[in-house]
């Protein structure tokens, strides 16, 4: 397939659902607070640009703080795990409790725990927890992802445990933790909105809180612009990310 | 003096016995093939001389001591983020060498198989043939007394392997060290070794000692002579034997 032919097939299928959708809200005269058309979406886009946006970065530097801090904590306590095997036994369930827990089930806790007046504090550490089991796991995978036979040569030339770990176990992490850091990433942003809908009201004024808001005024219009600013939001992060992990295994594997 | 030795050594692992018992003796400047079927031992045969394991029962002699043996396994093993000067100088760093010495030995060591220019490639942008030889370029980087190779050409194609073959020969004519080398191939066992071991598998014990009479190092014509000949049939009869019947691969 050729590169135009890959970017335009999506763009023409978009394309043709809009000019669908349109057609279909004249035709049948849906009303507006039920499925406004896409024109009147593109309107309330451009009236509320500028709130959106401004959303769109208060969720999104939640997001990227979770994690910059999931990514230390994760790390750290792969490096102990990695370390230990009794430590991995101890923290290896926990870690999976922290993961099957959904985080509008926590949230509530977490938001009396950071005080109603930091609902700030409590999406960030609800966004770490969504964020640190990818990394955690994959840096754990990655540390003991060395090739067996590299061990053997290691045990060969008598490498102190010091040269095995930086020579060894954490450049052959590296295409783990790349990928590790691109999931973690896409559920930071998940666990950023889900967090803004755990909390409501509170006063953060995240894209969440946009859709909300919208929906509780019946401004359907501008509910459907706030969840297409979150998708592109997502799919330009998710595109930075795929292009971060290529560049970096690009480093990595010298091609 | 032996380079190294297995004295009525024994392996055995949880679903039973792997390995003897065997008892090998490589004497120092000497090429040894160990040539048998799949699962005879031969590979654990090797891990027990380079000391990467140990037997349950019997005793590993060596001459050669830490940096003085050196092992190239079937892939090239090699680390993808360094360049190939800096795996080949990874036994140097990891022995404490300064990094300047390291890298103009391994660079050294690399020119000797052939890779001169190719110091700054990583190992992804390198031939299969060209990852093993940096491989090889690693294990002589040491001047290793004691060269163990597991079956370090299986994966590559019959020209490259020859290649490899008449380059192994000619590095051991430089500093003589002892060689053991694991193949499934007889003609390469018989080419390049002083001494084909055959081994018989459950468990794994020498069924035959062949030697070859031949000087080494050997030329290339040396696979069309009636001695290459006689003593190619006479192993391949030895590992149908202990194949118990089955057709040689």
């Amino acid at each position: 397939m050729s590169r135009t032919l890959r970017i335009a097939a999506p763009l023409a299928l978009t394309a043709i659902l809009l000019i669908g959708w349109e057609v279909a809200c004249r035709a049948l005269h849906v009303s507006a607070f039920l499925l406004p058309p896409p024109s009147a979406v593109a309107e309330a886009l451009v009236q509320n640009l500028p709130t959106l946006a401004a959303a769109a970065w208060r969720t999104l530097s939640t997001a990227l703080i979770a994690l910059v801090i999931a990514s230390v904590i994760a790390q750290a306590l792969a490096l102990l795990v990695a370390l230990s095997p009794l430590i991995e036994r101890a923290v290896t369930p926990l870690a999976s409790v922290v993961q099957v827990t959904p985080v509008v089930a926590i949230a509530p806790l977490v938001l009396i725990w950071a005080g109603l007046d930091h609902p700030g504090v409590a999406l960030v550490v609800l966004a770490v927890l969504v964020a640190f089991f990818p990394i955690f796991s994959g840096a754990v995978a990655g540390l003991k992802a060395a090739d067996p036979d590299l061990e053997r040569l290691f045990d060969l030339y008598g490498a102190t445990a010091w040269q095995r770990a930086t020579r060894l176990k954490l450049p052959s992490a590296v295409p783990f933790l790349l990928e590790g850091h691109k999931v973690g990433a896409g559920l930071a942003i998940i666990g950023a909105v889900v967090a803004e809908f755990g909390a409501g009201s509170g006063g953060v004024n995240g894209l969440a809180w946009q859709i909300l808001d919208a929906g509780n005024k019946v401004q359907t219009a501008r509910m459907i612009a706030a969840l297409g600013v979150l998708g592109a939001m997502g799919v330009v992060l998710h595109a930075l990310l795929e292009w971060v992990q290529r560049a970096g295994l690009k480093w990595w594997r010298g091609r | 003096m032996a380079a190294a030795a297995l004295r009525d050594v024994e392996v055995d692992y949880p679903r039973g016995r792997a390995l003897g018992p065997v008892s090998l003796e490589v004497a120092e400047g000497e090429i040894v093939a160990l040539v048998g079927p799949s699962g005879c031992g031969k590979s654990t045969a090797l891990r027990l001389l380079a000391g990467l394991e140990a037997p349950t029962r019997g005793e590993v002699a060596r001459a050669a001591g830490r940096g003085e043996t050196a092992v190239v396994f079937q892939a090239p093993t090699l680390a993808p983020w360094l360049s190939a000067r800096a795996n080949a100088a990874l036994p140097l760093e990891l022995a404490g060498v300064a990094k300047g010495e390291a890298f103009a030995r391994a660079d050294a060591a690399l020119a000797r198989v052939g890779l001169k220019g190719a110091e700054g490639a990583r190992p992804a942008q390198l031939s299969g043939g060209m990852a093993m030889r940096v491989s090889l370029a690693r294990a002589l980087v040491t001047g290793p007394r004691l060269l163990l190779l597991d079956e370090p050409f299986a994966a590559l194609d019959e020209i490259t392997r020859r290649a490899l073959a008449d380059d192994v020969l000619a590095l051991w004519a430089e500093t003589r060290p002892a060689i053991v080398f694991v193949t499934h191939n007889v003609e390469e066992a018989v080419y390049m070794a002083s001494r084909v071991v055959v081994m018989t598998a459950g468990p794994g014990r020498i069924a035959a000692d062949v030697a070859v009479n031949a000087p080494l190092p050997r030329p290339a014509q040396f696979r069309t002579t009636p001695v290459f000949r006689a003593t190619a049939e006479q192993v391949s009869e030895h590992l149908a034997r202990a194949m118990g019947g089955q057709v040689a691969a």
